[in-house]
């Protein structure tokens, strides 16, 4: 019936990978499965990325300029892609799907750090946030590639090439915007102030990254802090501006219990998903 | 168009000996004339080096601007819905989506730079509200099925208008036509798949699509401007080839197309009149309702005033980082000529 119209089903729109890259429906079919413990850290690792892609989603047609909404707008998108990918994994472990963890999950039940459910801010704020992110998603991809677990490694391979793009950008305009103006230049080092209590977070070796990482299949979060914060010292020194000098704030174990924007985050989220229990969209 | 003839204010000033070069820029100008009636004669296009008639020009610079402003203002009603999308996937590809507008804003300013117009300049007529953009786009994208009533009808009238003006007679237009139709082609078939899916769901669900559907029929239908006897510019931008084909006959072709692909979703269009007339090989519609566009288009839709806030506040809140990329640009580019001096 529709082939009268000129495209059919299978042609479908919503295929969005390109090339030889592999889609979560693709991960899915292949029969991957992971145990309890690797799906549970598949979700942290998803979390992340879901969260921060659904602030920055909030960003297209608000940018500072047009270049910058499609370089948000594709952040986000590389982002909800590695969601989509670690949430499609972790589902396997309990015969969910990427969405049923998405969007019926409970509050308490993601495991994203509060570094990425931050409200975005001004850009300068969006940007400190990107670098940290950037920095750490880098580094943990780049040794997580090597990860015993296949499916997880493969994962890694395909976010690690994205994330580096996400650096170059953030690290860019935390230049561009120290050596700028004064106002620019204040308002960057006010957004690296106002996210870095939750910096340490990302490196908390919560539940049950220890075990994992023990087996190769995890990379140890804490073993990631020196590498990452070289880095970002390094170029925050570039851009002549100051390392925070904020403490870390407690709760540093992604579970929740310390986070008031994680519920705001969900509601908007899944509201028309669980307003539809069992619908198809 | 016979009538028309260039101007040569160079010789037509009263009193004034004709002098050699005056005489030169008369002989060009007529040359450029010449040549351009020539291009569009035989169906060439016409580049940014060619001479063209100031008409020609800002009727382009227009339109092509008009286009871009409605790819940005376009973004709001669709990027409403991606913090709210109700799949992972369908947030991907409205993101995506959102983001090739954004892209089709780009290449339509580019194409309208050529014409000697800058981006900042576009940017002002419409942050001052002297723009217009396309008056769907003041309407509120309230449920999930309009997002894909806005890509099956508002895409799709959008693309039925566009696929002619792939051979424009203006070179850049029409060749960032060609891309952006392809991209505009595939987000209707998302829209059609969003509506396809929702009116083979659950009752709720197909209830929602209908109820989409039957809000954007009219203002999609609209798209294509006033009926032919009130559209003023329309006679004019088809001698010069920009406009290929009428207000009326490309709604016509739109009504065709999508009553086929409305039967298949199984949702009907909101218009009594609708019907397949033999005679004339085309279906029959009812009338539109006027006074509602042209209330749009004046400005006083229902989110008009919202639309251009909106707009208005990404750029005053983004005036900072600008200024800061600008200024730093600027610092860097003392530095290496300082740096240069050096060297040397």
């Amino acid at each position: 019936m529709s082939e009268a119209l000129g495209f059919t089903a299978a042609d479908s729109a919503t295929r969005i990978s390109a090339g030889e890259a592999i889609t979560p429906e693709e991960l899915r079919s292949a029969g991957a499965q992971a145990d309890e413990d690797t799906a549970r850290y598949a979700l942290i690792l998803g979390d992340d990325s879901l969260i921060l892609a659904q602030r920055l989603g909030h960003w297209i047609s608000r940018a500072p300029e047009l270049e910058e909404d499609i370089a948000l707008g594709n952040i986000a998108l590389d982002l909800l892609g590695h969601a989509r990918f670690f949430l499609t994994y972790a589902g396997t472990a309990w015969g969910k799907t990427e969405d049923d963890l998405a969007y019926f999950r409970e509050e308490d039940e993601f495991r994203s750090a509060r570094l990425v459910e931050q409200d975005n801010g001004d850009f300068a704020k969006t940007i400190a946030r990107q670098l940290v992110f950037s920095f750490y998603a880098h580094e943990l991809y780049r040794r997580l590639v090597d990860s015993s677990d296949q499916t997880l490694a493969a994962i890694a391979d395909k976010a690690l090439k994205e994330v580096a793009y996400h650096q170059d950008h953030a690290g860019q305009w935390l230049l561009r915007l120290a050596g700028g103006t004064d106002e620019s230049r204040q308002r960057m080092q006010a957004g690296l102030e106002a996210v870095w209590a939750y910096v340490e977070e990302l490196f908390a070796d919560v539940e049950p990254t220890a075990e994992l990482a023990g087996t190769g299949v995890a990379v140890l979060p804490s073993s990631l802090r020196e590498n990452v914060m070289n880095g970002l010292r390094h170029l925050i020194d570039q851009a002549g501006l100051e390392m925070p000098d904020v403490k870390a704030a407690f709760g540093a174990d992604r579970t929740g219990r310390f986070s008031e924007q994680r519920g705001h985050i969900l509601t908007e989220m899944q509201v028309l998903a669980r307003r539809h229990p069992g619908a198809t969209w | 168009m016979a009538t028309h003839t260039p101007q040569l204010h160079a010789v037509d000033a009263p009193g004034e000996q004709i002098t050699a070069e005056a005489q030169r820029a008369a002989d060009d100008a007529r040359l450029g004339w010449e040549r351009f009636q020539e291009l569009i004669e035989q169906d060439k296009r016409v580049e940014p080096r060619d001479w063209m008639p100031n008409n020609y020009r800002k009727t382009l610079v227009r339109q092509v601007s008009q286009h871009a402003h409605s790819e940005i203002i376009g973004m709001q009603p669709e990027g409403n819905w991606i913090t709210r999308a109700p799949s992972l996937k369908r947030k991907a590809v409205l993101m995506a989506k959102v983001q090739d507008e954004a892209g089709h804003g780009l290449y339509l300013y580019s194409a309208a730079e050529t014409l000697g117009t800058s981006r900042d300049q576009m940017y002002q007529q419409l942050y001052t509200g002297q723009a217009k953009y396309s008056s769907i786009f003041n309407y509120p994208a309230r449920t999930w099925a309009d997002i894909g009533a806005i890509g099956w009808l508002v895409d799709g009238a959008a693309i039925t208008n566009q696929v002619p003006l792939c051979r424009a007679s203006y070179g850049p237009y029409g060749r960032a036509m060609v891309r952006i139709c392809k991209e505009e082609s595939f987000h209707q078939r998302q829209g059609w798949e969003i509506l396809y899916t929702l009116s083979h769901g659950t009752e709720e669900q197909k209830q929602m699509a209908q109820n989409a559907v039957d809000r954007f029929y009219g203002p999609a239908l609209q798209m294509f401007g006033p009926p032919d006897d009130e559209s003023p510019n329309s006679q004019q931008s088809m001698a010069w080839k920009i406009k290929r084909f009428s207000n009326d006959d490309l709604r016509q072709r739109f009504v065709d197309m999508i009553v086929p692909q409305a039967e298949a979703l199984g949702l009907t269009l909101p218009d009594p009149d609708l019907k397949w007339n033999q005679k004339r090989g085309h279906y029959d519609y009812g009338d539109l309702d006027w006074e509602e566009f042209f209330s749009v288009v004046k400005g006083t839709g229902p989110l008009s005033h919202q639309r251009l806030a909106h707009y208005r506040a990404a750029r005053d809140d983004g005036a900072w980082v600008r200024e800061a990329a600008a200024a730093y640009a600027a610092k860097q580019a003392e530095a290496d000529r300082g740096s240069a001096l050096l060297r040397a």
